[in-house]
């Protein structure tokens, strides 16, 4: 069980969020541009500073005492812009945040699972934007973290493969039982992804039943 | 002396002298430079604008007036010069450890400003994916953020090794132009100028124009292939 509540005040307006996730939820978040949905996201992995309470389990991440630095919280965030590393190849991404990357096998299961097996010796700038999304969410899952974050994962996408990631995203997601968080501006993809939808309205975060 | 000796033993070790003197400035300035190139480039401190000008001064000061604080401070009579002469027996003024300290003071711009405009280059996403995957900042920087400014490490090397090889007012403030000691090529060129010894200036003079003419081509060349 995840407990979040927070309140932050933004350049042009506040973001305040109350809400609990069940593990092994799919939890959407939509809202206008700049209604704080990416820094909710950051907020959580301790990127960015914010007021009020984020307990994981027995674990408190942060209250009016305790702030854990990012190194310290179990997350794994796929970034917008997916921040896969350039000087390293598919396989060395992958195994990053591993805490034991001697274990092979896991690194094969995951290449198998993204089915990048014969890309795993290119750096990311020759992958697609399909490929480049599945590398940098095998990275994140490889790291076992207890919240996977998702910042618009298909911004970057074309709206006819669009589909197939949401699939493919999906899959990933149930096979590893993951808590989710999936931020996106595109109701589409919180539909498809997310068991439970929020909307940003003037910086509150609403349930949306 | 002749031509001929002249290259043989004065010219070798002036030449030695400076390649020495522009090697230890270069790796000391890249150990010392980088943790303070990435700290300016992600800290928004209110003392980052106080620290940014101290670092560009010397881009402006004139050479000279670093030299005589330098000196001033080195003074084995009195404060910090009498301290490191007490404590590890090394004499600052007149001396290559002296020139050392100073380079490196003097050359700081050369190799913090190229360094910090390349982690400025990478998106901040690279070092906030690195933490979130449970790595320090020493691990990021070593195995993420330096990989990847790899064009602008060269390039702060190559700048601070050729400007340390060209550097005459702080050299001869602190230096004292001692031979084998403190007696860079651009203090000796200037030496044989005075004593109008012309012949030998003039292998100083085309030493110090190829070897920057060759580090900068060779900075070039491999800058266009890493692009």
């Amino acid at each position: 069980m995840i407990e979040i509540d927070i309140y932050k005040k933004l350049a042009h307006s506040e973001l305040k969020a109350k809400f609990n996730i069940s593990n092994g939820e799919r939890i959407g978040i939509v809202g206008r541009s700049g209604s704080g949905k990416t820094t909710l996201l950051r907020i959580l992995a301790g990127l960015e500073k914010s007021d009020g309470e984020i307990k994981v389990d027995k674990d408190i991440w942060q209250d009016k005492n305790i702030f854990l630095k990012p190194q310290s919280r179990k997350v794994g965030f796929l970034f917008q812009d997916y921040a896969l590393f350039p000087n390293m190849t598919v396989e060395e991404n992958l195994k990053f945040g591993m805490k034991n990357q001697k274990d092979s096998a896991r690194i094969e299961e995951m290449l198998d699972l993204i089915e990048l097996k014969k890309s795993r010796k290119y750096k990311p700038n020759k992958l697609s934007g399909g490929e480049k999304q599945r590398v940098a969410l095998g990275r994140a899952i490889l790291s076992d973290p207890q919240i996977l974050l998702l910042d618009e994962p298909f911004s970057a996408i074309d709206s006819e493969l669009k589909e197939k990631l949401r699939n493919e995203l999906l899959i990933i997601i149930e096979k590893f039982n993951l808590t989710t968080i999936l931020v996106s501006h595109d109701q589409d993809d919180i539909n498809k992804i997310c068991n439970r939808v929020y909307k940003i309205i003037d910086g509150n975060l609403n349930f949306i039943p | 002396m002749d031509l001929n000796n002249f290259i043989n033993s004065d010219f070798l070790s002036t030449v030695l002298l400076t390649i020495k003197l522009a090697f230890l400035t270069t790796s000391i300035l890249l150990i010392i430079g980088t943790p303070i190139a990435y700290w300016l480039s992600s800290t928004s401190s209110r003392i980052k604008p106080i620290i940014e000008t101290a670092i560009a001064m010397p881009l402006v000061l004139p050479p000279s007036v670093l030299g005589f604080y330098l000196l001033l401070l080195f003074n084995p009579e009195a404060g910090f010069g009498k301290f490191i002469e007490t404590v590890f027996s090394v004499r600052l003024a007149f001396s290559f450890e002296g020139l050392l300290i100073a380079s490196v003071i003097f050359s700081l711009p050369f190799t913090i400003h190229p360094i910090q405009n390349g982690f400025k280059s990478l998106p901040k996403s690279l070092r906030e994916a690195s933490f979130s995957l449970g790595k320090s900042t020493f691990q990021t920087l070593i195995y993420i953020l330096i990989p990847n400014i790899r064009p602008s490490i060269l390039t702060a090397s190559i700048i601070t090794f050729a400007h340390t090889v060209g550097e005459f007012g702080v050299a001869l403030m602190i230096g004292g132009n001692i031979p084998n000691e403190t007696r860079v090529a651009s203090l000796a060129l200037y030496d044989e100028v005075e004593s109008l010894n012309y012949d030998i200036a003039h292998v100083y003079a085309l030493f110090l124009f190829l070897l920057t003419f060759i580090i900068l081509l060779i900075m070039f060349r491999i800058n266009k292939t890493e692009n």
